[in-house]
Order: C-alpha cells, then sequence, then structure tokens
C-alpha cells in the first residue's frame, strides 16, 4: 500500500469530501492563499475557489461564530484553528454556543461543524503554542472530540467527521504532520465512536492517545523483547468514547497503563481510569497507572521540552514500578 | 438618510396592524412580569421587551417569513414580532414541552423557532454577531435572496464578538442588517460609563458599512429605515447597521427596579411610550378610535390568557427523552 504524511491523508479527506458535497466550505487564518500554515489545506483555493476556501482575519471568535451561523444557515463549514491554544479565545462559540444550541433549541437546530486543530508539544513552542486541553472540550456534552495518531485514522475520522450532523473538535498533533503511514488509494471512512486495537497482546493494556500512541508502540516492543505482550489502544474519539473495547482488554489482562499528553490533573487520563474502575474494578491486579505530561505550563528549550514529554522510558518505568516487572 | 413623509394610508402594510403586533408583545409581557412578581409561577431569568416594541415590529414586518432573525436573551419581542405562534412562546417560559424549545430554552431562549424563521437567541452577550455574519455567508454562498437581521443591545457593542463580527461582515460583505438596540443601559450601567466611541453609530461606521440612526420609539420611522435597509440586503451586497435609540420602561431582568435611574430620565423616556405614541396618531388620523383601540386590546389579553392556559394545561418533558436531545442521530 501507499505510503502518505498525516498532513497529505488531511488533505485529501478535505478534498474527497468537498468534491462530494458542495455545501462543504474551510475557512480560518491562512488557510487558503497560502494553503494553511501547515499546509494542510494546499491547494484547496485553487481548486475549489475563494467562495469555498475562506480567508480570515485574525478573529477566532468569529471563524468559530461564522461556522456556527454557516452551519445554521445549511452549510458545512470545516473551520481551522491554528493552534488549539487559541481555541481558548473562541471557548464561548465552541462550548456555549455550538455545543448547547441543539439542546437548549429543544432538537430544532442542526450544527454541523469540523473544527480542526492542532497541538505543537514538541516542536519548541513554548507555553502558549504546546498544550493538549482535550478534558475541556469532553466536558461539554453536544460536541464529538477526536484525536487521530495515525494517517490512515486521521483520513478516514476526519471524513467522517464532515458527514457528522454534529460539531466535532478534531485534534491533531503537530508533531505527526509528517510521520507517514499507509493509506489506501480506495476511499474508506472510519466511524466515529470506535477505538482501535494498535497491537494485540495479553499481559499489560496500554492506552494511548493521539501523539502518545507512537511512544506507547516503541514501549510494547521495548516489553516485547523482555517477554512482555502489551495491548496497545487508540481510543480515537475521546467522545464518544469507546470504552467496551478498552474494558475487554483490562479483563484479559488486568493491568492498565494511560498514557497522553494532557497534564494529569482532570485530563483524558482521569476519565478512562475511572471509567475502567467503574466498570473492571475486579479485573484489576494493581493501580492504574497514568503517564502524562507534569503540571507545569510546557517549557520553551528543547532539552526541557524532551523531559516534560511523555516518552516510551516514561512509559516502561511506569510499568516496572507499578507492576514489578524487570526490564 | 431621508425618511420619505409618506401618509400611513399608503404605506405597504396596515397600520393597525403594526399596532396589533406591538400590542401583543405588551400584554405578553406585562402578563410575564405579573407571572413573576404577583404569582409567583414563573421563575428564572427574564428580560421584558417593554418600551422597545416598536423596533420589533418596525423590523420584522419588513421581513419575510423565511428571512433570518437572530436574537440575545431579551427576545421575546422579536419572536412575536417575527409571528411565533403566542401559546407556543408562553410555555416556553412556563418550561413546557409544548414550548418552542421543548421547554429546555427558557425565557432567554425562546425565540428559537427555525420554521418562523426564529434562528437563535443566545444568553452571552453579543455572540449572536459573528454567528449572524455566518447565517449571512450561508444565504450569500446558496444565492437566497434571505435576508439576516441581527439584533443585539448597546452592551453588545463593547464585547470582542461584536468586533470580530462586524468587521468580518463588512469585510466579506455579508446581507445582514445588524440592529442596536439602544436603550441606554447595559444592566445597571448607563452608556456614557461604558462606550469610549462618540456614539455607537459612529463606532459601527469605522467598519465601513452604512449606518442609520433611528427613533426606536416610532414604529413607522423603523418600518421605513428597515424596509429600505432590507430591499439593499437582498441585493447580497454588504451588511448595514441600524442603531435604534430607545428605552426600557422596565429594569433590565423582570426583578430589577430599575432604581439606579434618574427619575427625569425615566419620565421623560414614559412619555415616548411607542405605542401610546402611535396609537394617537391613528387616531388623529382617524385610522382609529378609542372603542377600536379597547376592542383591539380586549381581543389581545384574551390571546395571552389562552395562552397562560395553553402553558399551564401543558406538560413537562420526560427527563429521559433530554439525552436524545444533546446529538443528532441519524
Ligand atoms: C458575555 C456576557 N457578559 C455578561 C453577561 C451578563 N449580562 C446579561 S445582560 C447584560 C447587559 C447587556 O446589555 P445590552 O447589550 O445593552 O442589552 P439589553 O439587556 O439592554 O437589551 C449583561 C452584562 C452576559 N450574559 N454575557
Ligand atoms: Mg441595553
Amino acid at each position: 500500500m501507499r505510503e502518505i504524511t498525516f498532513v497529505e491523508a488531511l488533505r485529501e479527506a478535505i478534498k474527497e469530501e468537498m468534491k462530494r458535497d458542495e455545501k462543504i466550505i474551510v475557512l480560518g487564518e491562512d488557510v487558503g492563499r497560502y494553503g494553511g500554515v501547515y499546509k494542510v489545506t494546499q491547494g484547496l483555493i485553487e481548486e475549489f475557489g475563494e467562495q469555498r476556501v475562506l480567508d480570515t482575519p485574525i478573529s477566532e471568535i468569529a471563524i468559530i461564530g461564522a461556522a456556527a451561523g454557516a452551519a445554521l444557515g445549511g452549510l458545512k463549514p470545516i473551520a481551522e484553528i491554528m493552534y488549539m491554544d487559541f481555541a481558548m479565545i473562541a471557548l464561548d462559540q465552541i462550548v456555549t454556543q455550538i455545543a448547547k444550541m441543539r439542546f437548549m433549541s429543544g432538537g430544532q437546530l442542526k450544527i454541523p461543524i469540523v473544527i480542526r486543530t492542532q497541538y505543537s508539544l514538541g516542536r519548541a513552542h513554548g507555553s502558549q503554542h504546546s498544550q493538549f486541553f482535550p478534558s475541556w472540550f469532553v466536558n461539554s456534552p453536544g460536541i464529538k472530540v477526536v484525536s487521530p495518531s495515525t494517517p490512515y485514522d486521521a483520513k478516514g475520522l476526519l471524513k467522517s467527521s464532515i458527514r457528522e450532523e454534529n460539531p466535532v473538535l478534531f485534534i491533531e498533533s503537530g508533531v505527526l504532520y509528517r510521520t507517514k503511514g499507509n493509506v489506501p488509494e480506495e476511499e474508506y471512512t472510519i466511524p466515529l465512536g470506535k477505538a482501535d486495537i494498535k497491537k494485540k497482546g495479553d499481559d499489560i493494556t496500554i492506552i494511548a492517545v493521539s501523539r502518545c500512541l507512537n511512544e506507547a508502540i516503541k514501549a510494547s516492543n521495548i516489553l516485547e523483547e523482555k517477554g512482555i505482550s502489551a495491548e496497545v489502544i487508540d481510543p480515537r474519539t475521546l467522545i464518544p468514547l469507546d470504552i467496551n473495547t478498552i474494558l475487554s482488554s483490562v479483563k484479559k489482562t488486568g493491568k492498565v497503563v494511560i498514557v497522553a499528553d494532557d497534564v494529569k490533573f482532570c485530563s483524558i487520563t482521569s476519565e478512562i481510569a475511572m471509567q475502567i474502575i467503574e466498570n473492571a474494578f475486579d479485573y484489576l491486579d494493581g493501580p492504574i497507572v497514568r503517564i502524562t505530561s507534569p503540571p507545569l505550563p510546557v517549557p520553551f528549550s528543547p532539552e526541557l521540552e524532551k523531559m516534560y514529554m511523555v516518552d516510551e522510558n516514561k512509559i516502561i518505568k511506569g510499568i516496572q514500578q507499578n507492576f514489578g516487572y524487570k526490564i | 438618510m431621508e425618511i420619505k413623509n409618506i401618509p400611513l394610508n399608503e404605506l405597504d402594510v396596515e397600520p393597525i396592524n403594526l399596532l396589533k403586533k406591538m400590542l401583543q408583545i405588551r400584554k405578553f409581557e406585562e402578563k410575564i412580569e405579573e407571572l413573576f412578581l404577583v404569582k409567583g409561577t414563573l421563575i428564572g431569568p427574564a428580560h421584558l421587551y417593554l418600551g422597545q416594541e416598536a423596533i420589533a415590529v418596525g423590523i420584522c414586518s419588513a421581513l419575510k417569513k423565511d428571512d433570518y432573525v437572530i436574537t440575545s436573551y431579551r427576545c421575546h419581542g422579536h419572536a412575536i414580532a417575527k409571528g411565533v405562534n403566542i401559546k407556543k412562546l408562553m410555555a416556553e417560559m412556563f418550561g413546557k414541552e409544548t414550548g418552542t424549545c421543548k421547554g429546555l430554552g427558557g425565557s432567554m431562549h425562546a425565540a428559537i423557532s427555525p420554521e418562523d424563521g426564529l434562528i437563535y437567541a443566545t444568553a452571552i452577550v453579543g455572540s449572536q454577531i459573528p454567528i449572524a455574519a455566518g447565517l449571512a455567508l450561508s444565504n450569500k454562498y446558496l444565492n437566497r435572496k434571505i435576508a439576516t437581521v441581527c439584533f443585539f443591545g448597546d452592551g453588545a457593542v463593547n464585547t470582542g464578538a461584536f468586533h470580530e463580527g462586524m468587521n468580518l461582515a463588512s469585510l466579506w460583505k455579508l446581507p445582514v442588517l445588524y440592529v442596536c438596540e439602544n436603550n441606554l443601559y447595559a444592566e445597571f450601567t448607563h452608556i456614557t460609563r461604558s462606550l469610549s466611541s462618540k456614539s455607537i453609530a459612529e463606532r459601527a461606521a469605522s467598519y465601513n458599512m452604512k449606518v442609520f440612526i433611528v427613533d426606536g420609539n416610532d414604529v413607522i420611522s423603523v418600518y421605513k429605515v428597515a424596509k429600505d435597509c432590507i430591499e439593499k440586503i437582498r441585493n447580497l451586497n454588504g451588511p448595514i447597521f441600524i442603531e435604534a435609540r430607545t428605552y426600557r420602561m422596565k429594569g433590565h431582568g423582570v426583578y430589577d427596579q430599575a432604581k439606579y435611574r434618574d427619575p427625569n430620565e425615566v419620565n421623560e423616556w414614559l412619555q415616548r411610550d411607542p405605542i401610546r405614541i402611535f396609537k394617537e396618531k391613528l387616531i388623529k388620523e382617524k385610522l382609529l378610535d378609542e372603542e377600536g383601540y379597547k376592542k383591539l386590546e380586549r381581543e389581545v389579553i384574551n390571546e395571552v390568557e389562552d395562552a397562560v392556559r395553553f402553558a399551564e394545561e401543558s406538560k413537562v418533558l420526560e427527563f429521559n427523552e433530554l439525552e436524545k436531545l444533546v446529538y443528532f442521530e441519524k
């Protein structure tokens, strides 16, 4: 199968969907003429024109607000927020407007919006351009949250997100943009709400979100050399969360490690851990181990940032300390 | 803009219908106030439209049913003026399943009824302004001759959403009519203590759009300006801004007694009650007499009473229905 980058996979998804449905528009800062700061939307304006690919001013509130209005008027907007940190400026529009519109209208309104954004942890972008905070959004019923880790998933999930009739926050990891993976030429989609078992195993369950998936795979390879077989699961979508796939694995292994880039306190790892405790407590052989960012803003210094970040060694260390393995 | 002095009987709307709509709002709001303060039947926030009736009626009378209206929490007047069923509107105040939003929105979101062109009502000051730009974008993109009207207050012009929304609407030449109802107060703060610009109109003009200032207590003036603006908006070529100057007859919310206002200011404005002014004009022009007015008033009061009865007799939505309303399911 051919290999393409994460960025190319995203771009293909958008292009294919825009060809399929004329109601799809793309809007955001520098998404048009410049092709997007990370080139995800490159070539779209040439192919689809300025009517459908709109460069916006630096107005995050208006980007999401206009997307919301356009969706209410029958279009299907894909809005790009350049960095996840900037989504905070549009928090009212995302959390208090679009997530609640359908409910508080008694089900009258439909808001098919995709908000694409990325977090740049791992690229020396400093405290204000790096943070991953999905828990700010998964706490808002009404919005779906997607966090792909491979080019294949990115394409299939983005296509499904665009076809959704609900608002979707689609969180990409900037460091994954240039990673490559197998993506078939043929059309496919991946439904939201289905976790993927990235590697089968029997001894430990490692659940890893977004960028951390690759770290978990690396850790599982180290474990494998020592005769420990880890099952690696990527939830892929955080809302809806496919807890059943996770629980089946936990019931088999009894040992759980959850890995994600957000800081630990009230994070996505907290929620997954709690759902395991609520539903599979009797199957656990020990504590649930969480490997996350420390409770600090992200430091700029590339050396310090590396120490700050989740990696395979931290995952191995957590497993050693908690499950008594000698690795 | 020059407002032509068209005689009332040459208008393309029935003046009596304008009066009736204003009266419907007035009687509806007076009833809401009574249900909160006297009977204690209703609770929660409610922001009455008393004194501002001429704006909603003047503007919405220039609209077609499928034109879009998006507004704030002070939305009962816009809903009635746009033609919502008063029973459904009242039931929403009561939180009943027969309400516009099945009782999940309440007073502040009651003006959501897409079948009447009432697209959205938000409780976050200013947030409707960029959303309105998006609605207009959809109309422009789909080449629909639908006008979008966005209502907000004088306080909203100080939000970030206002600046971002205005800039975008003007930059993209979006067909939206922004209507700022300047009632001089944002909650309990007079406009002179919140606005740095010389006027709201001046601020709006800085976004390079056409701006009109209109007497918001004169329904005919509002209607004429709106009619003109809406015609232009339908050509899908850029936003227009109206600052309608008016006054809240009562407090910010239904519980607010508005003691912070200068009594002279209040009295001066009460002299300019939009309904009384218009009624007297109609009587003077012999389009109405005192008896006809009384009859109209009774009719409207009965309608509101029926709506209250309907709301009281309606049921509350089953709790287990709620989870079906968070996401759209195919
Ligand atoms: C963003 C935001 N800040 C504060 C409030 C609280 N609040 C509700 S109404 C209001 C005043 C708004 O005044 P104005 O825009 O003039 O509208 P009016 O109530 O006069 O119709 C305030 C401050 C809010 N709802 N939203
Ligand atoms: Mg005000």
